[in-house]
């Protein structure tokens, strides 16, 4: 029988050290406060409390990043969070710097601050949370929709020829010089969320160990702004893996 | 102070920004302000510091903003289209106090513009930092040494009140070679107590929370105000030049203050009592001693290298009390005569029949 070795993370019991007693802000059944449990754990798990800075990007994630983390942090500007950690990380060379972002200010209006920031091999780790819409201003189409994905700017479907093509985040930047490690992920299963929190740690890892970017891409359920109940929604987190977004490791080239 | 060295503008602030005590710097080439960032890309690795060429002003001014949460003295050297592009970042470092020291070697504008000297970023340095109610100190250097001193200054001020500080140059001041004195090399500042990390146990342990009830958002504007309103009482700054007597005041800013002087210096050889003010800071406005230097005055004359913006402040200063002329200038500076052809007539008016 193959021993396969656990991974070296643990599900901590009751509430995670890396959390405040603040109420999680999201709608029920969205993928968003167990994602940000996942980071707060590893960040535990890891020891890393005392010297992290998490640059929290601007969508639903921002009032729980800010008032829901239990260690330092620091709000950014929709899309810039890269550049910032990037300030960040060069004037605290000893910090664990990692971004919190979406994929609207990741993927959208950030484009031009991830590339460059992947392109430069900062040390840091780069968390987007992909649920295919902007949640935050009432669900519109986002680079990540899916096609005949309906949104509150495509209200009968992406088409590819109106509203452009699906841009898979994890694979373009994969495939960029000074990203150590890229994968993808997702919060709707057991199976998916301890996959996840391996991808984690390893990215983190990445980057705490100043070896380049960390990046991990989270598929996260909206049931609010796909129109479906939140069981539902577990499901459809499948349905766009099989269509768009790929679960796993995209690079690993760890030192 | 140290030997004079024979330096242009750019290079200056330049120095001046690694001998204030600063060690991060991030920023996009862009002419007329290119050479800062050239210099500091060799200069500061020699000191321990890091030089960033950012792939957008954009993200200059987030990396300034990200070192500046670390605790570090942070600057960025831009021109006019590249500090239209960081007005976010600059309401964000305003909302959230934290300091930074930004450059604008200003060029002729609106748009492209062209590379010419201008003072055409007056209104945008000056009429708040980006949106909301944010406001930014700006210090007018007109000569190199000015610009390297008021650099030094600059750190100081965004440190001492948790601000942006804007030194706004144009292309002259820019590009002009002159013997410029530098203060001895400073150590870098520890990070401050507020700054990140921190450490675990410190609350809050963050900057730029998230607030949602609205006493609390009134509030934390409301303490901005009073801020704006302790740099307003305490940091104006100006020179007054022949200005007791003077029947005509002239009042300019940077390179135009400087062309300025030599006009007003010559209608004195001529016994005419002309007088020069400029203001050091453009933000906050000098507007009590601008009072105080128009007591006698029938007239004043603002000269600015820009289709007239500055002469809107000097007539709020002046609430009505005395005669305002505008002289604008499109392109460039002044030449001393266009100045003179502008302030002799107000100048005889000015004489009792």
């Amino acid at each position: 029988m193959t021993v396969i070795a656990r991974p070296e993370t643990r599900v901590l019991p009751g509430r995670s050290a890396g959390l405040t007693e603040s109420p999680v802000p999201y709608c029920p059944g969205c993928g968003h406060s167990v994602a940000q449990r996942l980071i707060a754990d590893t960040i535990e798990t890891m020891g890393l409390r005392d010297r992290t800075v998490a640059v929290i990007g601007a969508g639903c994630y921002t009032n729980g990043g800010m008032s829901c983390f239990d260690f330092p942090r620091l709000s950014s500007l929709h899309g810039r969070a890269p550049a910032v950690a990037t300030g960040v990380k060069r004037a605290r060379p000893d910090a664990f710097v990692f971004t919190l972002q979406g994929d609207g200010d990741l993927a959208a209006i950030g484009l031009s601050e991830i590339v460059h920031a992947c392109t430069r091999g900062e040390s840091i780790a780069v968390v987007m949370l992909n649920n295919g819409t902007y949640g935050n201003t009432g669900g519109q189409l986002a680079p990540t929709t899916l096609p005949g994905q309906r949104t509150a700017t495509t209200l009968t479907g992406r088409e590819t020829v109106a509203h452009g093509h699906t841009l898979r985040v994890a694979e373009m930047l994969a495939g960029l010089p000074g990203v150590r490690y890229a994968a993808r992920g997702a919060v709707n299963s057991a199976q998916n969320l301890w996959r996840t929190r391996r991808a984690l740690r390893t990215a983190f890892e990445v980057a705490a160990a100043g070896q380049g970017l960390g990046f991990v891409e989270i598929l996260s359920q909206c049931p609010t702004f796909w129109g479906v109940d939140p069981i539902a929604s577990l499901a459809q987190v499948d349905a766009h893996a099989k269509a768009a977004f790929p679960l796993g490791d995209l690079r690993d080239d760890r030192v | 102070m140290t030997e004079k060295r024979l330096m242009r503008g750019n290079d200056a602030v330049a120095e001046a920004t690694v001998r204030a005590g600063c060690r991060f710097v991030a920023g996009y080439p862009l002419t007329p302000a290119t050479e800062i960032l050239e210099y500091l890309a060799w200069r500061l690795p020699e000191v321990g510091g890091t030089c960033v060429q950012a792939e957008s002003e954009i993200a200059a001014i987030n990396m300034v903003y990200g070192a500046a949460a670390g605790g570090a003295w942070a600057m960025t050297p831009t021109s006019g289209l590249g500090l239209s592009l960081m007005q976010e970042g600059l309401s964000q470092l305003c909302a959230v106090e934290l300091p930074a020291v930004i450059v604008d070697m200003a060029r002729m504008g609106p748009g492209l513009g062209t590379l010419s000297p201008s003072q055409a970023d007056y209104n945008l340095a000056t009429r708040g930092a980006g949106h909301g109610d944010s406001r930014m100190i700006v210090l007018a250097p007109a000569s190199a040494q000015e610009a390297a001193d008021l650099t030094v200054a600059a750190f100081g001020l965004a440190a001492r009140y948790r601000n942006p500080v804007l030194v706004l140059g144009d292309a002259l001041i820019a590009q002009v070679m002159e013997p410029v004195q530098f203060p001895p090399l400073a150590e870098p500042p520890a990070p401050p107590p507020w700054s990140l990390p921190g450490w675990l146990g410190k609350v809050p342990n963050a900057i730029g929370e998230y607030r949602q009830d609205l006493a609390s958002v009134e509030e934390s504007v409301r303490k901005l105000q009073r801020k704006y309103a302790a740099i307003a009482a305490a940091e104006a700054r100006a020179v007054a030049l022949y200005c007791e007597d003077a029947e005509v005041v002239v009042v300019a800013y940077g390179t135009a203050g400087r062309t300025a002087m030599e006009t007003v210096r010559a209608a004195r050889e001529s016994g005419l009592r002309a007088g020069l003010f400029r203001p050091v800071t453009l933000w906050p406005f000098p507007t009590a001693a601008l009072r105080d230097a128009t007591r006698e005055a029938r007239a004043v004359l603002v000269a600015e290298m820009n289709l007239g913006q500055m002469v809107d402040d000097v007539r709020l200063a002046l609430a009505g009390r005395i005669v305002v002329h505008s002289l604008p200038r499109a392109v460039g500076a002044f030449p001393p005569e266009e100045i003179g052809a502008a302030l002799l007539p107000l100048l005889e008016a000015s004489v009792p029949a």
